[in-house]
């Protein structure tokens, strides 16, 4: 029997081997960091090493609770991906249903490489044009659109109450894209006979959006918008920190877990609150993944992660 | 084609050229600035087409190669390295994982896929990554932390391998003596193209597009990734411009700095390859998103 055993190793030898780097990655890479969220109960103290500050209980959390900041961030993340969430599906899922019209391949072809382009580029690239247009010198907007309409130039980056809509729209126009192929792989999958049979019972074009491709293709969208919802506490860092260019003033209708941890961390050296708020996103984020996970698979079990 | 199918092909054409010339029209304001004179556009501001059209800021950033070639330099050196790399232990982790009697292969199975659940996020992985490792303005700052490898690939490798490899084929070169190393990288890699290559196209662009790791980790403008020499440019001038208003003085500094027109050349040089080289992946990259290939 030991003999047995020692033989299956042996066998598997090579190919444990092969497993080690990948494996001794993810253990630096993603084990240590998760025991690390202890650090949130801990106050930091540098000299007794990273991990040996003094037990503090829930102090972090009551002096992060406490600030007005904590209900902020949630609030934004919260309202930000769920408008991201909303709109997002509903012009993808539009746009998909379009390119499928277009029966011109070369065309097809043309639409979807153009508006994948935005998906592409990093959100550094995603700020500088996006300052093209609301950069208060030079911008676009600023010298040509608003004059145009007879408008006085506003300094966009100083003004917290547009920056739900920028960054709204900026996030449409950089995944509208990458949302829209999936929804378009879906809908090509569709059996083309379920169209031919409403054609010749003389379904207009709409009847059969609304009674073959939608139903068909509903259990997709419930799947793509659950898996998004898992998500909800986390958001687009880049996003939120490059497009209003880091700038403070706009705090207020820009600032997200993901960037206050990163600014508590390494910009205002508010490590322990930062730490607080980052054991809470993972904590929430976590169970919601679970949550939308056991919900997922009660509508189909092949799209559940597990 | 009847008259109601007909109004549908216009209403689509229509409709995906406008939202086309959205998607577009932003990189033609940056492609026109960096081919404007400064003054016009201290004048004019931005426009789509040029108003005094001039090579200036191209010329700027050719005399400060240094800088710009040195940054080059390094994302593409971390995005070839970082690459094959992440290439290589994806698919050797994944070929692992498709073995169903290897010993302990559940427990494996569940490592990797765990850490698609949850992590730790960014203080602890800051910490592990500077206080244990000291990564801290090394070039492993920019290969490692989250971007080398994930669970995702991974998984997505692993159920390629199980499949679309066939079981018999791998059988018999066994017999014929061939050892488990030779097997991988004779038979099965070779095998698996599609699927690297898909893998490889999106590490690449993350590895090209990343400012995060620089971000964190990298303080040292030697060693600044084209990404992070953006990031740090577009900071400078606000920085600068904020100081300037503050203290009312006129901008002797800011003649040094890139101007407006400047800056946006390194930004139209930044996206440049990955323009030119998109047609050509372009297929691959649809293909990947369809085939769920990407974590959104």
């Amino acid at each position: 029997m030991q003999n047995k055993t020692f033989k299956r190793y042996k066998t598997y030898l090579p190919i444990m081997v092969m497993m080690l780097p990948g494996m001794i990655y993810l253990l630096i890479n993603n084990y240590l960091p998760m025991a690390g969220l202890v650090i949130a109960f801990k106050s930091i103290d540098y000299s007794k090493g990273v991990f040996g500050g003094d037990w503090n209980g829930f102090t972090n959390f009551k002096f992060l609770f406490r600030t007005t900041d904590a209900y902020i961030i949630t609030r934004n993340t919260l309202l930000y991906n769920a408008t991201f969430i909303v709109l997002g599906t509903i012009l993808s899922f539009g746009v998909a249903l379009l390119l499928n019209e277009v029966k011109n391949r070369f065309m097809s072809r043309f639409y979807q490489t153009v508006i994948l382009l935005p998906f592409l580029i990093s959100m550094v690239i995603v700020s500088y044009l996006v300052f093209g247009f609301l950069g208060e010198g030079q911008g676009y907007v600023n010298n040509t659109l608003l004059p145009m309409l007879g408008l006085d130039p506003i300094s966009w980056y100083m003004e917290p109450k547009y920056w739900p809509y920028i960054l709204v729209l900026v996030n449409l126009w950089k995944t509208i894209g990458f949302n829209c192929i999936i929804y378009l792989a879906a809908i090509i999958g569709i059996d083309q006979e379920y169209y031919e049979a409403a054609t010749l019972d003389g379904a207009s074009k709409w009847q059969q959006i609304r009674t073959i491709t939608l139903p068909l293709i509903a259990p997709i969208i419930v799947i793509m918008t659950l898996l998004a919802v898992g998500k909800i506490f986390y958001s687009d860092f880049g996003l939120f920190y490059q497009v209003p260019l880091n700038s403070g003033i706009l705090y207020d209708t820009t600032n997200v877990i993901d960037t206050y941890v990163f600014r508590g961390l390494l910009q205002s050296n508010n490590i322990g609150m930062s730490a607080a708020a980052g054991f809470y996103q993972s904590l929430v984020g976590f169970s919601l993944v679970i949550l939308t996970n056991y919900t997922v698979r009660k509508f189909s079990k092949d799209n559940a992660l597990f | 084609m009847n008259q109601a199918n007909r109004t549908w092909q216009w209403i689509s054409h229509t409709f995906l050229a406008v939202l086309s010339i959205l998607c577009i029209i932003p990189f033609v304001l940056l492609f026109s600035a960096s081919l404007s004179s400064e003054d016009s556009i201290l004048q004019n501001g931005y426009s789509f087409l040029p108003k005094v059209f001039s090579f200036d800021a191209y010329e700027y950033l050719a005399s400060s190669f240094s800088v710009i070639g040195r940054a080059y330099g390094i994302t593409v050196i971390v995005t070839a390295v970082g690459t094959t790399v992440s290439l290589l232990m994806t698919a050797m982790l994944g070929y692992a994982l498709s073995k169903k009697d290897m010993p302990g292969y559940r427990v494996y199975t569940f490592l990797v896929f765990f850490t698609l659940l949850f992590n730790g996020g960014l203080v602890p992985t800051y910490l592990v990554y500077t206080q244990l490792f000291d990564i801290k303005n090394t070039l492993w700052a920019l290969l490692l932390p989250g971007l080398l490898m994930n669970g995702f690939n991974v998984l997505l490798a692993r159920s390629f391998f199980i499949n679309t490899i066939p079981v018999p084929v791998l059988e018999s070169a066994r017999i014929d003596g061939a050892g488990e190393y030779r097997l991988f990288f004779q038979m099965v890699l070779p095998l698996s193209l599609p699927i690297m290559a898909t893998i490889g196209l999106f590490t690449g662009i993350m590895y090209w597009n990343d400012w995060n790791n620089g971000l964190i980790y990298i303080t040292d403008p030697q060693l600044y990734s084209v990404q992070n020499l953006l990031n740090q440019i577009m900071q400078n001038i606000e920085a600068l411009k904020s100081a300037n208003s503050a203290y009312g003085s006129a901008s002797a500094n800011i003649k040094d700095l890139p101007g407006e027109t400047a800056r946006m050349a390194i930004a139209v040089i930044g996206i440049l390859p990955i323009m030119i080289a998109y047609p050509f992946f372009q297929r691959y990259f649809v293909k990947g998103i369809a085939g769920g290939a990407v974590k959104g």
